[in-house]
């Protein structure tokens, strides 16, 4: 149960199911990460969800390229873990890179 | 203390080598770290200095002599533009699974907030400045000062 809804994590708390995500639901996660979102979150949130819409393998160097936000950004606005945090948030899958 | 439960807190990565394979490694391994939320600092020293010199590091080449992955008789190995040709085929292979060039990589590592040193004793040896040396480098240090930026709980060393 997270911001009054029913969702379904995997073991390492990723949404398995992006149907059941909502804006309230990244707001309930990205609380849990101790993270505020900032308009500024929210265009690399939707940015991270598009990539994985299109079956884009997402990493560090990817997003650094993504025109959006630089890698120095990304860290602090997700300042631990920032790929693994940013995804989680978004409701999508844990990239596996190693990059 | 009884907080700690053994985590890995901070990553200490030691570069001695500057083949590719080697400095790879050690750049991998330095931005997997700061990808899971674990600190990391690398230490070059020795031929691990070529790895952040300016007019070396685009050069840097796979060593195809004592190499025994490599699957080539190390007398073949030893021929003249084979290092060249291993090399090409490597970076390759590595611009296929999105790998970035060294120089490339040295600009994720400081924007992901890993902190290069330089190690003096090696710089004077190779008479090398700092100047000659990517701007992103932190500072020359000795060995000492590196034991001191690694110190606390959950700090790990590794020598490549």
């Amino acid at each position: 149960m997270i911001a009054g809804k029913t969702i379904t994590v995997n073991e390492e708390g990723y949404l398995t199911n992006f149907a059941q995500w909502d804006k309230e639901v990244g707001e309930a996660l990205a609380a849990e990460a101790n993270i505020a979102l900032s308009p500024r979150h929210w265009e690399v949130i939707t940015y991270l969800q598009n990539e994985h819409k299109n079956d884009v393998a997402l990493s560090i160097r990817r997003i650094g390229k993504s025109g959006l936000v630089d890698i120095k950004e990304f860290y602090v606005l997700f300042p631990n873990a920032p790929l693994k945090t940013a995804t989680k948030i978004a409701g999508i899958p844990k990239p596996a890179s190693c990059i | 203390m009884s907080e700690f439960n053994g985590e890995i807190k901070k990553m200490m990565i030691i570069l001695s080598k500057a083949t590719l394979e080697n400095v790879y490694a050690a750049f991998v391994l330095a931005n997997g770290a700061r990808m899971e939320g674990i600190e990391a600092e690398m230490f070059f020293t020795f031929f691990g200095l070529e790895a952040i010199h300016k007019n070396k590091l685009e050069h840097l080449h796979v060593a195809t002599v004592g190499n025994p992955a490599m699957h080539m008789p190390t007398m073949l190995g030893g021929l003249p533009g084979m290092e060249a040709l291993a090399t090409s085929m490597m970076k390759k292979e590595m611009e296929k699974i999105d790998m970035p060039d060294v120089h490339e990589f040295l600009e994720i590592l400081t924007a992901s907030g890993v902190k290069l040193w330089a190690c003096k004793l090696a710089m004077e040896m190779f008479h090398y400045k700092k100047e000659d040396l990517y701007e992103g480098v932190n500072g020359v240090i000795t060995v000492g000062d590196f034991y001191k930026q690694g110190s606390g709980l959950g700090a790990h060393m590794l020598f490549i």
